[in-house]
């Protein structure tokens, strides 16, 4: 039987406020433990949450970029269980009325668009954390992370692979980023996802019973957990069993998902109102402002680079994967306008190369924008050849010469030449010391012509412009 | 000098006719002499006391003092204080030094009063009886056979008896009015929302309302001065202009509209109370004002919507009392799951744990619509009877407690009856409305009785020139069990 794989991620992204949801303490990675819980955060009697509007303007960023309607009012809720690191036993966290509801996004997997529909994303507060090592029969408890805002983003069961799991997800980040609400650091948590796996003989519409894998933090584990569980559950099915709902977890060093709780084994978590906080109304003056200053979106960069620079819609969608990526390449593009392609082969091939075996972001590149073009100005009016480029290229990575092209270029004496008479004069030279091989052209041997090509850059140091070289020589062959 | 307004005692401090140290020194003596018998504090800190009352009195020499300056005010043991023992009548904080000031105590600091004592109280503010104290039960001292009335009983016991001029009580269902009305004494809760939440451990945070409890309606409004106040760090705190609460005391009464719900005086209220309302209704009309009948037809059901609203939120409110980062821990446990039983267990008591249950069932998967949903729906039909009603009166008038005090163990064995304490009172924590009582006499065992006065939204200077001016003709609230 031919399966198909259905896939609703939820995710959740940490919110790039300076202090936390309903306190003031700071939200900054790595403090030692429990030196940024105040005693909101510790829930000690008495305390109250008061809301951060950062964290509120941010989601209404969010939805405002996915096209979802933005609920008001928007209430928060208390989402109850026990957990050492859940201080005041209670998630404060939104039920019914999330800020954002609804709304879409938009995925290429494979050269296709698909359109991806969001259920909803709302506002929580994270949990701290519980340390079980270093202690002895004894765990310890980190609240630093307690209270830290978070965007919890649902999509509807959309995806159908999980190559459309990871675009969508890579596309979430990507957008996240590129609107400032997020850092998008999977190391340090900022980016979680979890995934809703299930399956179907294909061509029917009922949806198989799903397993939920959680805290996926790599797109590769997102990837490998959705394959293992997919496999796992068509087995089961196919030796006549059936899928118990529940919860996984991924294992990485074993590469499989096994259960942490059963549907059964479920909390009844007791949503209610939270009645420390009233009603949360969002005015249709806030929600303009918010909208007037958002930056332009990736989708709507993409399609300007594919009419506006004629770029293939891969360039396209590979230079707006991060906003500064899709900076650079503007940056540069506007100083070679009619190059736009030559610009963007070089972001996508030497500069992300050099990038990636640094581990630097673009947002760091040592070259900038400015830099680089003047050394890919020198490749379009002849100065250099795109060889030496690459040469001139490295210096200016290594920051000789203050980076300047034309410097580097004189330094090390990459000028092409590009002289008709002088490059006639060495392509003489050669015929004449190469008889046999113009003869063996002439009697139709093509490969000799490349050959003579080869002694004449060898003759200059391979600084001759390769396409005069070319010309000149054909010309003084066929004579 | 016990007996003295908080007027009076602040224009003696003013004068320099008493000091600060004085007059915390006077009432630490009388607590240290009574207090054995009453239980009325859980805390007194001789150190801090007179640590504050010696920075007041440089206060009032320097030329800086306010109305409550060097005067000594009893704290209910539910709001957090700095350095101070918080125990909210339980056994689960009975460790529990807190680390900051609740909203109201820090008015009170900056208002340069002095915190005499933390008062006694039913555990988590849970009961009408002051007998679900993890710290023993509170005496009435009117007769100490009798309760004083909860969950601020120990704060209600403090101001009859004289060992404070005044306390400062909270109120989620009736626990500043109905202990005020027990033992004579005048309380009143604000308007939902003008009294900081913040440092005052909840209860049931969308009815919880801290206020005052004194002598006098003009005493209440001295201290509301003090206590009303719009803070940041509670986001149901109202932002309104500062308005001084004894401004209309002196007003008089011509013309008044008290409105008499039926429902109010219908059966329940004991022979003895309604004698004593007639009598406080003819004082009022003597004064001028006339009486009208209205109808809050949704009256009886307060206390079932009080009884799902309340432990709802109390279910969750509690949950962080789980032993693992202050409170009481069990001393051995097998693992996270028996920590929390054996924890929970140990520092809750009975009233706290059948709270919890009721709200923990009502909030549950598939009966939350029927219990919770259906309760906040009444809500807002017991606050449009109220809306209505209003129409035709300014105040509405009543017997704060169907009886006067009944006896210590008398209820403690029948929660319903223990409940039925409230019936009069928690409508105004479920609407959000103002509430006060105020002594109108005395009935059975001559225990006190009180008089209920519920008025709109913002209404407190109203009502307090309405009690006023009933405790000008009156001598009630100046009679004392000592």
């Amino acid at each position: 039987m031919q399966w198909e794989i259905v896939i609703g991620l939820e995710v959740h992204t940490q919110l790039s406020t300076q202090s936390k949801i309903f306190s003031g303490a700071a939200t900054a990675y790595g403090a030692p433990p429990n030196t940024q819980a105040c005693v909101i955060d510790l829930a000690l009697p008495g305390v109250l949450p008061v809301l951060n509007q950062g964290a509120v303007e941010r989601a209404i960023k969010f939805g405002l970029s996915v096209g979802a309607k933005i609920n008001s009012p928007s209430i928060f809720a208390r989402k109850n269980y026990f957990y050492p690191d859940l201080p005041k036993g209670y998630q404060i966290s939104q039920y019914e009325s999330p800020v954002v509801q609804g709304g879409s996004i938009t995925i290429q997997v494979d050269g296709t668009e698909k359109t991806v529909r969001l259920t909803r994303a709302h506002l929580e507060e994270d949990a701290g954390k519980s340390l079980h090592e270093d202690f002895h029969g004894m765990s310890g408890i980190d609240l630093n992370r307690a209270g830290t805002p978070l965007l919890e983003i649902v999509s509807e069961p959309d995806m159908r692979s999980s190559a459309e799991a990871v675009a969508y997800a890579k596309t979430l980040h990507g957008l996240v980023r590129w609107i400032g609400i997020c850092d998008g650091n999977m190391q340090e948590g900022s980016f979680r996802c979890d995934a809703n796996v299930s399956v179907r003989p294909l061509g029917t519409d009922k949806l198989g019973t799903r397993c939920e894998i959680k805290n996926l933090n790599s797109f590769r584990f997102l990837e490998k957990a959705i394959d293992y569980e997919a496999r796992r559950q068509i087995e089961i099915l196919e030796d006549g069993g059936t899928i118990r709902q529940e919860t996984r977890l991924y294992d990485a060093n074993k590469d499989e998902t096994r259960t942490m709780r059963s549907k059964e084994d479920a909390n009844d978590y007791r949503y209610f109102p939270d009645p420390d906080l009233l009603p949360l109304e969002i005015s249709a003056r806030w929600i303009d402002q918010i909208r007037s200053a958002l930056p332009e979106l990736p989708q709507a960069r993409c399609n300007r680079y594919i009419t506006g620079f004629a770029l293939p819609a891969y360039d396209a969608s590979v230079l707006t994967a991060s906003r500064e990526t899709a900076d650079y390449f503007e940056a540069m593009a506007q100083e070679l306008p009619e190059h736009a392609k030559l610009c963007a082969n070089w972001i996508m091939g030497d500069v992300n190369g050099q990038l990636n075996k640094d581990g630097i972001d673009i947002g760091d590149c040592p070259v900038s924008p400015a830099q680089l073009a003047a050394l890919l100005k020198r490749i379009n009016d002849g100065t250099i050849s795109g060889k030496a480029a690459k040469t001139v290229f490295d210096s200016m990575w290594q920051g000789e010469l203050d980076r300047n092209a034309d410097a580097i270029i004189e330094a090390k004496g990459l000028k092409q030449i590009s002289d008709d008479s002088a490059i006639e004069k060495i392509v003489d030279q050669v015929l004449a010391a190469n008889a046999q091989q113009v003869a063996d052209y002439r009697s139709g041997k093509e490969k000799a012509f490349n050959s003579l090509i080869g002694q004449i850059m060898k003759a200059t140091q391979g600084k001759a412009n390769p396409a005069q070289v070319n010309a000149i020589l054909k010309k003084k062959l066929d004579q | 000098m016990f007996n003295t307004s908080l007027k009076q005692l602040s224009t003696q401090l003013a004068e320099k006719k008493i000091s600060s140290i004085e007059l915390t020194t006077e009432f630490l003596k009388r607590i240290k002499q009574s207090n054995p018998e009453y239980n009325a504090f859980v805390t007194v800190n001789e150190d801090i006391s007179l640590a504050q009352a010696k920075a007041a009195d440089q206060m009032i020499a320097a030329g800086n003092a306010q109305p409550l300056t060097g005067i000594p005010i009893a704290q209910k043991d539910i709001f957090c204080a700095k350095g101070w023992l918080t125990t909210c009548g339980s056994k689960m904080l009975a460790n529990f030094v807190s680390p900051y000031d609740a909203g109201v105590i820090e008015r009170f600091n900056q208002a340069g009063a002095v915190n005499i004592g933390k008062t006694n109280m039913d555990e988590f503010a849970m009961g009408s009886s002051n007998e679900t104290s993890y710290y023993g039960i509170v005496k009435n001292p009117w007769d100490t056979a009798a309760v004083p009335g909860g969950s601020s009983g120990g704060a209600a016991c403090a101001v009859a008896a004289r060992l404070a001029p005044a306390a400062t009580g909270t109120d989620t269902g009736g626990s500043i009015r109905q202990p005020a009305a027990l033992c004579g004494i005048s309380g009143i809760k604000p308007t939902y929302g003008l009294v900081s939440r913040y440092g005052m451990i909840a209860f049931a945070s969308s009815l919880d309302q801290g206020g005052p409890m004194a002598k006098s309606a003009e005493d209440l409004a001295l201290l509301l001065n003090v206590m009303v106040g719009f803070d940041p760090r509670d986001s149901t705190s109202l932002q309104r202009e500062a308005e001084d609460y004894a401004r209309d005391l002196e007003k008089p009464l011509a013309g008044l509209r008290i409105g008499l719900p039926k429902e109010y005086f219908a059966e329940g209220m004991s022979s003895d109370v309604a004698r004593a309302i007639e009598a406080a209704l003819n004082e009022y009309r003597k004064l001028g004002a006339q009486t009208v009948d209205v109808s809050l037809p949704n009256a009886s059901l307060s206390i079932p919507v009080y009884y799902v609203l309340a432990p709802a939120e109390a279910s969750s409110n509690l949950s962080r009392f789980d032993g693992v980062r202050y409170g009481h821990r069990a001393a051995s446990y097998t693992d996270l799951a028996d920590m929390y039983r054996k924890s929970r267990a140990q520092g809750f008591g009975a009233e706290v744990k059948r709270r919890i249950l009721i709200g923990t069932y009502v909030l549950s998967h598939g009966y939350y619509d029927a219990y919770y949903l259906k309760a906040q729906k009444l809500r807002r039909l017991i606050a449009q009877d109220f809306a209505q009603a209003y129409e035709q009166c300014d105040v509405i008038m009543g017997p704060t407690t169907p009886t006067v005090a009944f006896n210590l163990g008398e209820k403690s064995g029948d929660p319903i009856q223990m409940y039925l304490s409230d019936i009069y009172t928690s409508a105004a924590n479920l609407t959000g409305m103002p509430a006060m009582s105020i002594p109108i006499g005395f009935g059975d065992k001559n225990r006190p009785i009180g008089l209920h006065i519920i008025g709109n939204y913002f209404k407190e200077a109203q009502m307090l020139n309405v009690a006023h001016q009933y405790q000008q003709v009156t001598d009630w609230h100046l009679r004392s069990p000592v």
